[in-house]
C-alpha cells in the first residue's frame, strides 16, 4: 500500500517528510555541527576539508559550497538545519528565504513589506502563480545560491 | 487545585528576537510589531502567572536527526538559552518548574499521550521570542523572566506532524493534567508558531492573510471545528511553515470552554493582533481568558 502523501503538488515546495529525511541525514547534521563556535570557524577556513569530514554525496557537498539552498533541499536538507550554515555565513532568515525565489534581497523584500506572496496561482502545481517552475527565477538575482 | 487561568498565542519569528536584541524596535520596519504588544506586556505584568506552560516547537536545535520526539515536555530546573548559529540570544536563561511538568508528564501520559520526558534542553527562539514580546527585555538588574516556563516541545519540522485534533484533544489532557495538581497555582498555556509564512523554495514568502483571519476567529468560536482541519489545507493556504498553527490548538484545547472543561462560557477575547510582515511571516497574537 502506498503512504498518503497529497503534498506533492504544491508548487515551489519540498515537504520534509521521512523519506526526505532518509536522504538527507548526514547534510543536516553536518549543518547541526555548526551550531558550535569552534566548527563555525574551522568550516569557514576550509570548506572543503571540513566537508569531507562527513559522509555526504558529492551533490549535498556541491550544493553546500555553492550555498544554493533548493538544490541542499533536493538533496534531503531542510531549512531549519540549514539556517545553521546560512547563519554561519552571516545570513538572516529572510536572506536565506529570498534566495530560493531568484530574486534580489531589495527585490524579496519588497514583496514581504507589500504583504508577500500570494496564495492565487500557487496553490497546485500547474496553476499560473509566481511560484510555479515555468516561471523561476522570479527576479535579478546574479546567482541562485545566498 | 491548580487551574489555567488564560491562554495566550503569538508568533516566534526570529527576527523579532534579533531586532529586539539589536534594539531596532523603534525602526518604522518593527514598530507596528512591537507596538501589537504593548496591551499584552502590560496584561502580562498585571496577571503574571504561577507558571507558564509555553507550547513551542524546537527549530533543529535541541532536537536534530538523531532524534525526533513529537511531544516533549521538560521537566528540568533550568533550561540554558541555545546558540542557533549567530551565537545565543542575551535574555535570561528560562527556570522550570520541575513538580508541576513531572505531574503533568505523569497524568497526560496515563491518558493516552506518548510524551517523551527531557530532563536537559537547550531552548531556542520557538520559546524565547514569545517570552521576550510578552515580557520585554529585562532589566540587567533584575535579569529574569517574570514567572518558572514549562517548555512543551512539539515535531513540526519533520512530515508527518501531529494532527490538529490530537494536538487539541492533548490540549484538554494538559488542562485535566494542571487541575489535578495540589496546589493552588495559576498557570497560564501559550501556543506559539505561525502565522502564513513558507521558508523555501521558489514558494518562499507565502503569505495568506484571509486564510490567517479566518484562522484566528475560528480559533475564538469555534476551535473543535478548527481542530478537523487537515495538514494539507495549512501547506497550501499558508505554506509549509504555516503548519506551526497546530500548536495553537493544543493551548485551545485547554481552554475550559471545550466539553469537558466546566463552562460553556466562551473565553474572553482580551487582545487581538495582526500583522505583516515580521522577516518572512505574518504575525499573529490573541489573548483569551478563561470566564
Amino acid at each position: 500500500m502506498s503512504l498518503d502523501k497529497p503534498y506533492l503538488d504544491v508548487p515551489g515546495t519540498t515537504i520534509f517528510d521521512t523519506e526526505q529525511a532518509r536522504r538527507g541525514y548526514h547534510l543536516n547534521q553536518f549543518c547541526m555541527s555548526l551550531m558550535k563556535a569552534d566548527n563555525r570557524a574551522r568550516f569557514l577556513a576550509d570548506q572543503g576539508a571540513y566537508l569531507d569530514e562527513w559522509p555526504m554525496t558529492e551533490e549535498q557537498k556541491q550544493a553546500v559550497l555553492a550555498r544554493d539552498l533548493n538544490r541542499c533541499i533536493a538533496a534531503g536538507g531542510n531549512i531549519y538545519f540549514l539556517a545553521k550554515l546560512g547563519a554561519t555565513h552571516g545570513k538572516s532568515f529572510q536572506q536565506m528565504a529570498g534566495s530560493m525565489t531568484g530574486m534580489t534581497e531589495d527585490e524579496y523584500r519588497t514583496m514581504m513589506v507589500g504583504g508577500g506572496r500570494s496564495v492565487e496561482g500557487n496553490r497546485v502545481v500547474g496553476e499560473n502563480g509566481t511560484a510555479q517552475a515555468e516561471r523561476q527565477p522570479q527576479g535579478g538575482a546574479a546567482k541562485a545560491g545566498f | 487545585m491548580a487551574r489555567i487561568t488564560a491562554s495566550v498565542y503569538t508568533s516566534h519569528v526570529p527576527a523579532i528576537g534579533a531586532a529586539l536584541d539589536m534594539g531596532k524596535t523603534q525602526e518604522p520596519y518593527w514598530q507596528p510589531v512591537f507596538k501589537g504588544y504593548e496591551f499584552s506586556k502590560q496584561w502580562l505584568k498585571d496577571n503574571t502567572p504561577d507558571v507558564i506552560f509555553l507550547v513551542f516547537n524546537d527549530h533543529a536545535t535541541a532536537f536534530s536527526l538523531d532524534m525526533i520526539p513529537t511531544f516533549a515536555i521538560g521537566t528540568a530546573a533550568e533550561y540554558a538559552v541555545a546558540d542557533e548559529g549567530w551565537g545565543p540570544r542575551p535574555v535570561p536563561k528560562v527556570m522550570g518548574h520541575p513538580e508541576l511538568a513531572a505531574h503533568i508528564a505523569q497524568s497526560v501520559i496515563q491518558q493516552d499521550f506518548d510524551l517523551t520526558i527531557v530532563g536537559k534542553m537547550d531552548v531556542d527562539h520557538g520559546l524565547t521570542v514569545p517570552l521576550s514580546l510578552m515580557c520585554g527585555q529585562p532589566p540587567a538588574s533584575n535579569f529574569e523572566w517574570p514567572c518558572p516556563v514549562i517548555p512543551f516541545a512539539v515535531n513540526v519540522v519533520q512530515y508527518p506532524v501531529p494532527s490538529g485534533q490530537r494536538c487539541f484533544k492533548l490540549g484538554q489532557a494538559i488542562r485535566r493534567a494542571v487541575e489535578s495538581f495540589d496546589a493552588p497555582l495559576k498557570v497560564q498555556i501559550w501556543g506559539t508558531g505561525g502565522m502564513s509564512h513558507q521558508l523555501q523554495g521558489p514558494r518562499a514568502g507565502l503569505i495568506n492573510k484571509d486564510f490567517d483571519n479566518a484562522f484566528l476567529d475560528q480559533l475564538i468560536t469555534e476551535p473543535a471545528a478548527l481542530a478537523n482541519k487537515p495538514h494539507i489545507d495549512y501547506v497550501r493556504e499558508a505554506g509549509s511553515e504555516g503548519i506551526e498553527l497546530v500548536m495553537w490548538l493544543i493551548a485551545r484545547g485547554a481552554m475550559s470552554d471545550v466539553p469537558g472543561g466546566g463552562t460553556a462560557n466562551a473565553p474572553t477575547v482580551r487582545h487581538r493582533f495582526y500583522h505583516v510582515p515580521a522577516s518572512n511571516t505574518a504575525v499573529g497574537h490573541l489573548i483569551l481568558e478563561n470566564t
